[in-house]
């Protein structure tokens, strides 16, 4: 572009919107991995060795059978693909594309020990679930009415799952939501180039289809309900209201202006009908380590941010962000600080500055130098983690998490728990749509009697 | 350095490879381009007799089986004999012939079953300038119904009469092209050789339905929703081959009769098998239908490496795997391997412990970490293992030493012993 075509805002100090035309913005914001075509599924199913007792249905937290499905795949038959993946994993159109699967199932995969490239599982488990989902009907049938009613706390991935398995039981769930809409991090937490399209809304659509759910959205617990008359009403209540609080950086100055938590960044980028009407900073600095850090800085490059850079206060290789998800950030200009911690937030009003202190990761924990540096910043994110705020008394905490035991029984006879809100496992998509699962099948148990199904 | 220069029933050609009587070589156009690659002859796509040429079918000829990444691992046709005019054919062959003097061009004839036919035939065919006829008693379609190709090839008897013909009408060499589609291939081989045949070709098409189309439930190539069966080639059909040819060199009636090679070659060392197992040299179809003419290059570069490397020359070559090839009978049943698994090669798919567990003799342990162990007290060394491992060499079969026990049985190995040996064969000679 030359100069003369720069929009006026491009290089201007402060937190602006309109640092990029509406075609670059359209441009940058396109589907991150675009799906596959037939070809390429194909082509890409067929690398799959149909492993025996296969590593990669172990690497993942939904255990969803992957040869399977992608034998189903090369052989014609992708919606069968699409079932087997369901039956394991109601939200496995999402998780194909926000998984880490680096990580998870294709960081096992032996074709990694063969020759160092996966079978794109990921890829393969959107293509197939993408063309079973874009049909009309909903493939899940409901078993006969149970009669029994189940309470819901939370939209997210953990409830969505948990009320379609309990639904496709034949019990009625209805689901409390404190946003507006449902989806929870899917709908306002990950980056919107992940999931393009509104696909995070189609998918909730998709999955209601099964009917049986009904949504109240606005219903936050603590602030609308609580958990004593879910209690007193429904046969069963499944907690899964994700962690609406966010750690605070405890640097001196942090409330200046246009020091902001990442999420809520991330929120407003993609609820925004405009991308040109967000402000974004010129010199931007996110303070953290996790898939959310590596998110807001992205997008702030694709906003127009002209210089971003993520702290993170340990060495790289502790960093949460998978290192696909590292290697994206770079090379979307996003440069990667590691072992420095922030000590302050400086700035008149506005933030200009913040400094930080490199840090020593030894034996005994963490410590701060004298060694400090201060980079430029008139926006600053913090992506530090969330916290459970607000955690109805009655139930007991582990590390700030509602305490569960096996498929997400809380201290509490009745009630559930699962996702981010519920200790243990990693907050990931993947790993909420299995506690929501494998807590449905539980609730189903004690319901009603059966067995319970594992997966799918 | 090796010399690929051949000499086939006294027809030389700058290589072994030529280009079989099929699709590829039914003009002048195409063989000039055949040719031009490198090819060391072709032999002409097979002339009927004068008059209005066979017609083809108007939609699909070919069917086909795919392996992963659909590569063509089988080609199934129903395409007949020249569809053209007698005298465009003589004339192009004697055009090309007399442009590449220095390469093979044989042609291929199918006529009615009468020696009038074949007199006449030989007759237009004198002054092209070709090296040889071939006789297509091979192809399964069509003109079978007409009472020629695998028709004649199937009645040893017939092969014998026609090629009788042949060599009493023509001073041309004569090659004899088989048809898999019998239960004995010697027999028509040992017809062929008492006709007077030159040499036999094998093998040509068998008969087959590649696929049957499940939404208008035809077999495909499926023309206006009927089917009809097709002769099958292409690398599924080189086992096949492997063996015909191996049987007629190996039997005593028609050891020494010169072979042609034909079956799924698709690289050099598919040629340098069937020329070890007594093939003279080889004809090429599917591979040239699947990737061009180009692939005889590679066919070139290969064998030549491989002769070098082996410090042989092309005749040492033909036939040298011959004297192996010996009935089940004869097999040292005092010969014991077992399993290894190369764990620095393995990268723990588990197939094979799918494969042994489920399938065969539950001689592989799959240990904690995915690691996957032999068990050599049950591994009857079928080498399942080795088949189904996607890693080249990670499994491997190791050879016990004469006196090592095998655990399996407990016994050491002994010596070379076979059935007709063995205490358990009723029919088996007494030692004394």
């Amino acid at each position: 572009m030359s100069q003369a075509e720069l929009p006026p805002m491009r290089l201007a100090p402060g937190v602006v919107p309109g640092r990029l035309t509406p075609d670059q913005l359209a441009a940058n914001f396109v589907d991150v991995a675009p799906p596959l075509d037939r070809h390429e599924a194909r082509i890409a199913a067929d690398r799959c060795y149909f492993c025996h007792d296969a590593p990669c249905i172990t690497a993942c937290p939904t255990s969803i059978d992957i040869p399977l499905f992608i034998r189903q795949i090369s052989t014609g038959t992708p919606d069968a693909a699409a079932m087997t993946i369901f039956h394991a994993n109601i939200l496995g159109g999402m998780c194909a594309r926000v998984c880490p699967t680096e990580q998870l199932c294709e960081g096992a995969c032996v074709r990694m020990e063969a020759e160092g490239q996966p079978v794109e599982i990921g890829a393969l488990q959107r293509y197939a679930t993408d063309g079973l989902m874009a049909q009309d009907a909903h493939p899940f049938r409901r078993a006969a009415a149970t009669g029994k009613r189940v309470a819901v706390v939370g939209a997210g991935p953990a409830g969505l799952a948990a009320a379609h398995r309990l639904a496709a039981k034949g019990h009625e769930v209805t689901i409390f939501e404190a946003r507006p809409k449902p989806g929870g991090l899917n709908e306002y937490g990950i980056a919107s180039y992940k999931a393009v399209d509104g696909f995070a809304q189609a998918e909730v659509d998709w999955l209601m289809g099964i009917g049986g759910i009904t949504l109240r959205h606005d219903q936050a617990l603590g602030r609308d309900i609580t958990l004593e008359a879910l209690q007193a009403e429904y046969d069963a209540v499944f907690l899964g209201m994700g962690l609406g609080g966010v750690n605070a950086l405890r640097a001196t100055g942090e409330d200046r202006t246009h020091v902001l938590d990442a999420v809520s960044f991330i929120r407003d980028l993609r609820q925004a009908s405009d991308l040109g009407t967000l402000p974004v900073g010129r010199d931007v600095v996110v303070i953290g380590g996790g898939m959310t850090a590596v998110d807001a800085a992205v997008q702030a490059r694709l906003l127009g941010a002209e210089n971003v850079s993520i702290v993170y206060r340990r060495g790289q290789d502790r960093m949460g962000a998978s290192r696909h998800e590292q290697d994206h950030a770079t090379a979307s200009g996003v440069r990667l600080i590691c072992n420095a911690a922030p000590v302050a937030v400086h700035g008149n009003g506005a933030v200009t500055e913040v400094e930080f202190a490199y840090t020593v990761d030894g034996p005994g924990g963490l410590t701060l130098t004298e060694d400090r540096f201060r980079l430029k910043a008139d926006q600053v994110f913090r992506a530090i983690g969330q916290r459970l705020d607000g955690a109805p008394s009655a139930l007991a905490l582990e590390g700030g998490k509602i305490a569960v035991t096996g498929p997400g029984r809380t201290t509490l006879d009745g009630v559930w728990a699962g996702g981010d809100c519920a200790a243990g496992g990693d907050d990931l998509t993947v790993t909420a749509v299995a506690e929501g699962r494998d807590a449905a099948e539980d609730i189903d148990a004690r319901l009603t009697g059966r067995p319970v199904e594992i997966p799918g | 350095m090796a010399d690929l220069r051949s000499t086939f029933i006294g027809i030389k050609s700058p290589n072994p490879f030529w280009l079989a009587s099929a699709p590829p070589t039914d003009k002048e156009y195409n063989v000039r381009r055949a040719f031009q690659a490198g090819w060391g002859g072709v032999v002409w796509k097979t002339l009927g007799s004068e008059g209005p040429p066979v017609v083809n079918v108007n939609g699909p000829r070919y069917g086909v089986i795919h392996g992963p990444d659909r590569r063509v691992l089988g080609i199934n046709n129903i395409e007949l004999i020249t569809d053209r005019p007698l005298e465009v054919n003589l004339r192009e062959i004697k055009s090309v012939k007399r442009d590449y003097p220095d390469r093979a061009l044989i042609i291929s004839l199918m006529v009615p079953c009468d020696e009038d036919s074949w007199r006449d035939i030989l007759a237009r065919i004198e002054d092209t300038g070709a090296d040889g006829v071939e006789l297509n008693f091979g192809c399964p379609h069509g003109m079978a119904e007409r009472g020629m190709g695998s028709a004649v090839g199937q009645v040893p008897e017939y092969i014998e009469m026609v090629t009788r013909w042949v060599k009493k009408h023509s001073r041309m060499p004569c090659i004899v092209k088989l048809t898999p589609n019998i239960s004995d291939v010697r027999k028509p081989a040992e017809a062929a050789k008492r006709g007077g045949a030159d040499a036999v070709s094998l093998i040509n098409t068998i008969n087959s339905i590649t696929s049957v189309d499940l939404d208008l439930f035809a077999p495909q190539p499926t023309i206006d929703g009927k089917g009809s069966h097709g002769g099958y080639c292409g690398p599924a059909v080189k086992p096949i081959a492997l063996n015909m040819v191996a049987e007629i060199a190996r039997h005593p009636e028609t050891a020494g009769l010169p072979i042609s090679g034909i079956g799924g070659i698709t690289t050099w060392r598919d040629a340098a098998e069937f020329m070890a197992l007594g093939a003279g040299n080889v004809q090429v179809c599917t591979a040239a239908m699947t990737y061009g003419f180009k692939v005889v290059q590679e066919m070139i570069t290969g064998l030549h490496d491989y002769l070098d490397s082996h410090q042989m020359q092309l005749s040492d070559l033909i036939g040298r795997a011959t004297p192996n090839v010996t009935d089940w009978q004869h097999l040292n049943l005092n010969y014991v391997t077992k399993a290894v698994i190369d764990q620095e090669a393995c990268i723990s798919c588990g197939r094979c412990y799918a494969a042994c567990e489920d399938t065969s003799h539950q001689a592989i342990a799959m240990k904690p970490g995915r690691v996957f162990e032999v068990i050599e007290e049950e591994c009857v060394a079928c080498n399942l293992c080795v088949d189904v491992c996607p890693v080249e060499d990670c499994i491997t079969m190791r050879e016990l030493e004469l006196g090592e026990i095998d655990t399996r049985t407990g016994l050491p190995r002994a010596g070379y012993a076979n059935w007709t040996q063995h205490p358990n064969n009723p029919m088996a000679r007494a030692a004394e």
